[in-house]
């Protein structure tokens, strides 16, 4: 599995919120991609990974 | 009291300096600015410049005194809605295109509706969690749109630390990527108008057709 570029290994059968609280995202601040297709924040708990997937995640700051 | 410039008189300055070619793909860009603070009022000015033909500016806040320090908006205006103040302005910058000025708080039930038109939307909130909000509901629901989001323009660091990077589909980033607002303190008026700067270059590359950042 790739996230932002890099392999990771995650416990099969992870979610994506599983994942992200794992690499110190704060959910409420990120925009997620799996294999090119966004996702809703509402569907992060629900969605399971495979070791085949590539994620993108964008984390906002505060500011403008 | 200068004499009436009339729509011909503009369009024609307009093309001696951006070119004929350049000037019709300008003018027919339809552009959406959600959030009309430091980044917002900047890149409205520039694009107004640019004479981008559609422009549809959202923001629910007033002018407020503390706002001056950044944004584009002068004395007089404290008090005002921000889309009403900046669409006075951009009016005394070129009164022959389009602007939409919508008073209210975005959210993700009148987003789609309020930028359907949109081939080009510009992310331009403070708060990180609304900027999160803003990307989710356009990439799902607005299949047409690019997006630019402006993150990480807080303090006082170098300028060439802002760069615009393409991140996802349809998606383009602007900012330092970390000059977090909660963190640096404050918001200075040279680096919020780069990131703005690099904002408004990305929708002009993007109208001009040019896809990357």
């Amino acid at each position: 599995m790739q996230i932002n570029g890099q392999p990771i290994s995650t416990a099969a059968g992870s979610t994506l919120s599983q994942l992200l609280a794992q690499q110190g995202f704060d959910v409420a601040r990120v925009a997620v991609e799996l294999n090119g297709k966004i996702i809703c924040r509402s569907d992060f708990s629900k969605v399971q990974l495979a070791d085949s997937d590539t994620i993108e995640v964008v984390q906002f700051v505060g500011g403008g | 009291m200068t004499k009436q410039i009339t729509r011909q008189q503009l369009s024609a300055a307009l093309v001696e300096r951006h070119g004929q070619e350049r000037q019709q793909h300008l003018y027919t860009a339809s552009v959406g600015i959600a959030g009309l603070g430091g980044l917002g009022s900047n890149i409205a000015v520039q694009l107004t410049r640019l004479g981008i033909g559609y422009l549809i500016l959202a923001d629910c806040d007033r002018v407020e005194i503390s706002n001056l320090n950044r944004q584009s908006y002068r004395l007089c205006d404290i008090g005002r809605p921000k889309p009403e103040a900046l669409t006075e302005q951009l009016l005394q910058i070129n009164p022959y295109l389009c602007y939409e000025p919508h008073f209210l708080k975005l959210t993700p039930q009148n987003i789609p509706e309020i930028f359907a038109g949109c081939n080009i939307i510009c992310e331009a909130f403070d708060d990180p969690e609304q900027k999160a909000m803003l990307t989710e509901t356009v990439l799902q629901r607005l299949p047409q749109a690019k997006l630019i989001v402006c993150s990480g323009m807080a303090g006082a660091g170098s300028a060439n630390a802002i760069t615009t990077s393409r991140r996802l589909n349809r998606f383009y980033l602007c900012g330092d990527g970390t000059a977090d607002i909660a963190a640096d303190g404050s918001l200075l008026a040279p680096r919020v108008s780069v990131c703005a700067a690099h904002a408004a270059t990305m929708v002009m590359r993007l109208a001009l057709g040019f896809t990357t950042p």
